[in-house]
């Protein structure tokens, strides 16, 4: 699988999304500046990283999702290459306008770095289908505006149209419904705060986020 | 010219940052804050000339996320 992952000023997973590709695919990634306007021909799957790109200046997410690359992106899914935005990419992503709603500042305004339970809600995806639906795993978070908003009707779309992929076991940040992940309409953009990419092989403790990445080679191919 | 763009946040959407503030005046002593909401204050300097449609264009594409923000023009 011919993989790509985007990098900002400022993003700090890139290499972690990089090596867990790398591991799961057999193929290491291209890494592909934010400064560019092309992908690589033929990239199967768009990573979009954990970090602080432009330092979080204006709103997370907001100068990294006008810069020239994200031109690319967005053609790209819209033509139904999957896209993976974790972190700091779910935020570039809603910026972006690939998915609905907003990360606002965590409810109890810390900055929270621990390991939480996930459920994972959607298990027929690209992304989720080497999970089960309902399953919980323990994904690590680290971010400071991970509180997931948008309005009531949005988020009654996304439940009726089973766009949430992972919803919070136990309060984390104030987001709404619990909500960790969601999809776009179409199924082949998936943004979430934790991070998979840290939980992939056994020296990390866990490897509850593999299966995402392992899902990911199997549909791509 | 100088232009003043005022972001805020939307009505009805939680705003910590505001209530930590609240909460600090109240331990200062000020009893009679009801509320307090935080924006944002963007200060231009632009071409003398500039429209009013140019200025709206870019508060929509990147000043304010409109999802969750409000925002109000001031010329200078």
């Amino acid at each position: 699988m011919k993989s790509a992952v985007l990098v900002f000023p400022g993003s700090n997973c890139d290499r972690d999304l990089a090596v867990a590709l790398r591991d799961v695919t057999g193929t290491a990634p291209t890494m592909v500046w934010h400064g560019e306007t092309e992908l690589p021909e033929g990239v199967g799957l768009i990573a979009v990283p954990g970090g602080f790109s432009y330092g979080d200046y204006l709103r997370s997410g907001a100068m990294a999702a006008r810069s020239p690359i994200m031109r690319a992106v967005v053609d790209a899914a819209g033509r139904g290459v999957p896209v993976l935005g974790v972190c700091n990419g779910f935020q570039i992503l809603t910026e972006a306008g690939l998915l609905p709603g907003a990360l606002m500042r965590n409810a109890g305004l810390n900055f929270v770095c621990r390991t939480v339970p996930l459920k994972v809600e959607n298990a027929q995806t690209a992304f989720t289908s080497r999970y089960s639906a309902g399953e919980e795993i323990m994904v690590p978070v680290a971010h400071h505006d991970g509180n997931y908003s948008a309005d009531a009707e949005t988020l009654d779309r996304l439940e009726g149209e089973g766009r949430v992929a992972f919803r919070y076991g136990e309060p984390v940040n104030g987001s709404a419904r619990n909500i960790a992940g969601i999809f776009n309409e179409a199924g082949n953009v998936l943004g979430l705060m934790p991070h998979p990419e840290r939980v992939v092989d056994p020296a990390h403790g866990r490897t509850d986020g593999r299966r995402l990445f392992e899902g990911l080679l199997e549909t791509v191919g | 010219m100088k232009a003043r763009i005022f972001v805020t946040l939307k009505p009805g959407v939680l705003d910590p940052q505001g209530k930590a503030i609240q909460h600090a005046l109240e331990g200062l002593g000020f009893a009679d804050v009801e509320d307090v909401r935080q924006g944002k204050l963007i200060e231009l300097e632009v071409a003398d000339g500039t429209d009013d449609a140019t200025l709206d264009a870019m508060c929509r594409q990147l000043l304010a996320n409109t999802v969750i923000e409000n925002y109000r023009i001031e010329r200078l």
